[in-house]
């Protein structure tokens, strides 16, 4: 069995605050193999964002990943490394794209220099014109018309769509083996989004990249992943592979939020709302954090732990109830 | 405040819009000459019946909040004629506009900055009624806020609460509760559920559907997710920098959209049936700026059936058997 | 004359204010939580300036003496006008030696005869024999009427002009801008200069002067911030519901600028407060304020043996004031900020 290429075993991401431990994230675990896309859905304030800046070791102070957290990224212990190793690591083993171009993008500088400097952070053997020739191709790679002008272009004389291309540029110029994408195309425009999401997937395909993809739309799920992770206050709540989650869901959350969110399949059937609000990190229930707006919550809910419950072909869920209808079949 | 049973759309047209046309000034220059024009708006028209969810759907940059925002006359039209229950109300002074405003609210996207941080929710929602003095002395007006909080499913308690105590669902209640103060006919909801998590957009969607039965409640529904527009609305009309390109009822909209934008659009949102994955968008390109428009139709740079006549001229409107559509292709 | 009556009733009116003022914070709760958030964080800035304003206080409340109680004084002009608490505290006309004495000294510095009042100047005595500390004390009561005084002044202006021009825009704006470019292209301290020449060196005068001369910066931030707010959702939503445009201006763009207002007023102070230091170096500042003492010493400091004691109270007291205005002002920005507040909440 090969080793997966990015494992996170107990991550958690917390805040100290007066003199207690906020947990952000708590107790998360997950694999990703090489080449796979594994989708982490969750709404604000779950935690998403979180685990990818911590795989990045970029949590902003005064946020800290907890101890007992492990990280292995291709058999490294990525929380052991030393500052300098990890920077090495960012932008050529691991890369990350944001949500917003607007603010990831140096506003000074042109964007064909920001991914060559890229290449020479990484890589001192390439010289400059190399560096930019594999930039140009690599822009028409990514759609950018007329690559070799848009070098020497601004960020702001380029529109959204052309800003994520170059951050997507930017982000596989070194071939990296594992790619984050924190909401990638949320800030585009609809018609933007499709054309962006097809990149993606063709580039995975041809550099074999594995991508952790951050996202809220179950759409975008569905167009890219393989596998996806529910996330509901700080906790894995679901985790199966794409087909499964998506119709054959288990947990109360998932359930819930397909039968909330319209799409455009569906005609005016009544949205099913998931009722009360989020909770905030360190409130609301700490047995399971869905408990308190569940429709199916019962007595070990509130205050413990629920347990994960393995139902077959790589499809887990975190729920008591889940685990007392197994037990009973 | 009379409670109607739910209604199907009566037929009335409850506001009508003729070549509205609003263009912001482009300014350069120490002494900020203009030198051209942003056309926000450029030629739209739309009817909406009373009782009606009416959707204008476009992607940033097509003009459709500038539309709300212009019938309201938050900013002023140049050009064009909207009729409220057969009124004209662009011709009219701004004192005889003002008790109209009773009858025409908005919803604003962000609920954050729609609320002032130094308000309490008791004097944002008290606002409208004071300023048309609907209820006079201050316990009434409390007791009158309680009952549009609960209205909205929140604790009349809060009330004395400032607005970044609140999560953004119940903020966004609150600006619903707001516009329900003076009691209105017409709603324009601009992006009204865009800021909000998945879950809580259902929420505020049930909300929102829910008061229009109880209430007979008109919405002009303006979003750029079109899941959304399947969901809750009955007409629909496609904008795309400044102009409207296709219109007709939700049904034939999806089922059989007619102008290739239309279908671009349809094409590009990224389903969750499992068995439908793998976009083809058909489009090229991206959204231009409404600063700098290309000529004749603006859609055809990235339309992918375009001919050369759509370079030349703006396509005439064409009458379908549910709607229009502005396209030189031949209605099918 | 007069001037003691309206200083008293100004007093009076002040502390109403005070109650007033305190009584409207007590009853907004976003008031009273930063209030009590200000207290948690600079409690010694607070105490200070609040043991200024006593002082201040202290020396504006006066009258005049019975002729028999002031028997005993030498100098009957003196004696016939009204002296403040801090004046009867202090007694000048008899607590006085002949000439300069070190802080706590027994005999005179240069003469070398014993004091009359040995080891009780605590800051020692000027060239008149004036006690140090009492002019320093006097010298509170000029600072905080000029950093506050013209402060009232410029506020007001400021905001009016600045709100029209922001929320108005068109040819107020035009307006407004042509004005206050005309007076920030006039250097200041000249221009300060020539008005005190012309109205003369009372407080007053001096105040108004001050005044015409600091408005612009603080317009200026209250045009841009006015601009800002005027864009802002909830002014859409305010017009969408029929508020007028004067109840617009009264309940949302004001009370958006208050904590503007409240940052640049004890910033205003302490800038006044500091430029009223260099007119006095220049001969043009107000009578028996720090920047007097200040300007003395510019002789007495090359003297051998240095005396120092005169700008030392002077500066030390100028120095404190400043600073514990400064840091109220920062630690009320931080509170006041809504984007701060929102993180923390």
């Amino acid at each position: 069995m090969t080793r997966p290429l990015l494992e996170i075993s107990r991550l958690g991401v917390e805040v100290p605050i007066h003199d207690r431990r906020i947990p952000i994230v708590e107790d998360l675990s997950l694999m990703i193999s090489a080449g796979e896309v594994l989708a982490l859905v969750g709404e604000s304030g779950c935690g998403k964002s979180m685990t990818a800046l911590a795989i990045m070791r970029l949590v902003p102070k005064p946020l800290r990943i907890a101890s007992g957290s492990e990280i292995t990224f291709d058999g490294r212990p990525l929380l052991e490394l030393s500052v300098p190793e990890m920077r090495a690591m960012r932008g050529d083993s691991i890369s990350m794209i944001f949500q917003d171009p607007m603010s990831s993008l140096n506003p000074v500088r042109t964007v064909g220099d920001q991914v060559t400097e890229v290449i020479a952070l990484h890589d001192h053997r390439v010289s400059r014109a190399e560096a930019r020739k594999r930039t140009i191709a690599l822009f028409e790679r990514t759609g950018i018309p007329e690559p070799a002008a848009r070098y020497d272009a601004y960020p702001h004389q380029l529109s959204g769509g052309l800003k994520q291309r170059v951050m997507i540029a930017m982000a596989l110029i070194m071939q990296p083996r594992l790619l984050i994408a924190d909401e990638p195309t949320t800030a585009l425009d609809v018609t933007v989004q499709a054309q962006i999401l097809e990149l993606l997937r063709e580039l995975q395909r041809e550099f074999q990249t594995a991508i952790l993809l951050i996202t809220h739309d179950l759409g975008v799920v569905n167009e890219l992943a393989d596998r996806v992770a529910v996330m509901y206050g700080g906790r894995i709540a679901e985790e199966a592979e794409r087909v499964d989650l998506l119709t054959t869901s288990r947990h109360p959350y998932t359930k819930g939020l397909l039968a909330s969110i319209p799409h455009v399949d569906r005609r005016h059937a009544d949205l099913t709302e998931i009722p009360g609000v989020v909770p905030v990190p360190g409130e609301g229930p700490m047995g399971c954090r869905f408990a308190t707006r569940c429709p199916i919550a019962f007595a070990p809910c509130q205050d413990e732990r629920p347990p994960a419950v393995d139902l077959g072909s790589n499809h887990c869920a975190w729920c008591h109830a889940v685990a007392k209808e197994v037990a009973a079949s | 405040m009379t409670e109607s049973a739910g209604t199907a759309p009566d037929h009335a047209p409850l506001l009508e819009v003729e070549g509205l046309k609003t263009w912001f000034p482009i300014r350069s220059g120490i002494f900020r000459k203009t030198t051209g024009h942003v056309r926000a708006v450029d030629g739209v028209d739309l009817t909406i019946r009373a009782g009606e969810t009416f959707a204008l759907v476009g992607e940033s940059g097509c003009g459709k909040t500038t539309v709300g925002r212009s019938i309201l006359r938050l900013v002023e039209p140049d050009a064009g004629v909207v009729r409220y229950q057969g009124q004209e109300i662009l011709d009219l002074a701004r004192t005889a506009f003002h008790p109209l405003r009773q009858d025409l609210q908005i919803i604003m996207q962000d609920p954050a900055s729609a609320l002032d941080p130094r308000m309490t929710v008791r004097d944002a929602i008290a606002e409208g009624i004071e300023s048309f003095n609907l209820v006079s002395g201050y316990q009434a007006i409390t007791d009158r806020v309680a009952e549009l909080m609960q209205l909205v499913s929140l604790d009349p308690d809060a009330m004395g609460r400032y607005p970044h105590e609140f999560s953004g669902g119940q903020r966004q209640r609150i600006c619903i509760a707001r516009a329900l103060a003076v009691d209105p006919k017409l709603i324009i909801c601009d992006e009204a559920v865009s800021a909000l998590d998945v879950s809580i957009q259902a929420q505020i969607l049930n909300l929102l559907r829910r008061l229009q039965r109880e209430r007979g409640l008109t919405y002009l529904f303006i979003t750029h997710d079109l899941s959304v527009v399947r969901y809750f609305a009955d007409e629909v009309a496609v904008m795309y920098l400044g102009r409207i390109v296709e219109q007709g009822s939700t049904e034939r909209i999806f089922a059989a959209p007619h102008h290739p934008y239309t279908k671009a659009l349809l094409s590009a949102v990224p389903s969750i049936d499992p068995d439908r994955r793998g976009l083809r968008p058909k489009v090229l390109g991206d959204v231009p700026s409404p600063s700098n428009p290309p000529s004749g139709c603006h859609y055809h740079p990235r339309c992918p059936v375009a001919m050369p006549q759509c370079a030349r001229e703006l396509p005439p409107v064409r009458q379908l058997s549910d709607g229009t559509s502005r396209c030189f292709l031949e209605a099918e | 004359m007069v001037g003691y009556i309206i200083s008293n009733i100004a007093v009076v009116a002040l502390l109403i204010g005070f109650v007033v003022v305190a009584r409207a914070i007590r009853s907004s709760r976003m008031w009273s939580d930063a209030a009590r958030n200000l207290w948690r964080r600079r409690p010694f800035a607070i105490v200070f300036v609040g043991v200024f304003v006593v002082i201040a206080l202290l020396d504006s409340v006066a009258w005049i003496s019975a002729p028999a109680a002031m028997a005993g004084v030498g100098d009957q002009v003196a004696a016939s006008k009204p002296r403040s608490i801090i004046d009867r505290l202090f007694a000048p006309e008899t607590f006085r030696e002949t000439s300069y004495s070190a802080p706590l000294a027994d005999l005179g510095f240069y003469d070398k005869q014993r004091l009359s009042y040995p080891g009780a100047h605590l800051l020692g005595t000027d060239i008149l024999g004036n006690d140090v500390l009492y002019r320093t004390f006097k010298g509170v009561r000029v600072a905080l009427l000029i950093g506050g005084l013209t402060s009232l002044i410029v506020i007001p202006i400021a905001l009016a002009f600045g709100i029209s021009a922001g929320y108005f825009g068109g040819r107020i704006d035009d307006g407004v801008f042509f004005v206050m470019t005309v007076l920030a292209s006039v250097p200041s301290l000249l221009l300060l200069i020539a008005l005190i020449m012309v109205l003369g060196t009372g407080t007053l005068q001096v105040c108004v002067a001050l005044g015409v001369t600091s408005w612009v910066s603080f317009c200026r931030i209250t045009r841009g911030e006015t601009l800002k707010i005027r864009e802002a959702e909830y002014i859409q939503s305010a017009k969408a519901l029929g508020v007028s445009d004067w109840r617009i201006i009264q309940r949302h763009v004001l009370p958006n600028l208050i904590h503007l207002v409240v940052i640049t007023f004890a910033l205003l102070f302490t800038g006044l407060v500091l430029s009223e230091t260099i007119l006095s170096y220049l001969g043009v500042g107000v009578q028996g304020s720090w920047g007097q003492m200040i300007d003395q010493a510019r002789d007495e400091l090359s003297r051998t043996p240095v005396i120092w004691w005169n700008i030392a109270g002077a500066s030390v007291a100028l120095f404190t004031l400043v600073l514990c205005v400064n840091l109220i002002a920062d630690a009320l920005r931080d509170i006041t900020d809504p984007r701060t507040r929102r993180e923390q909440s």
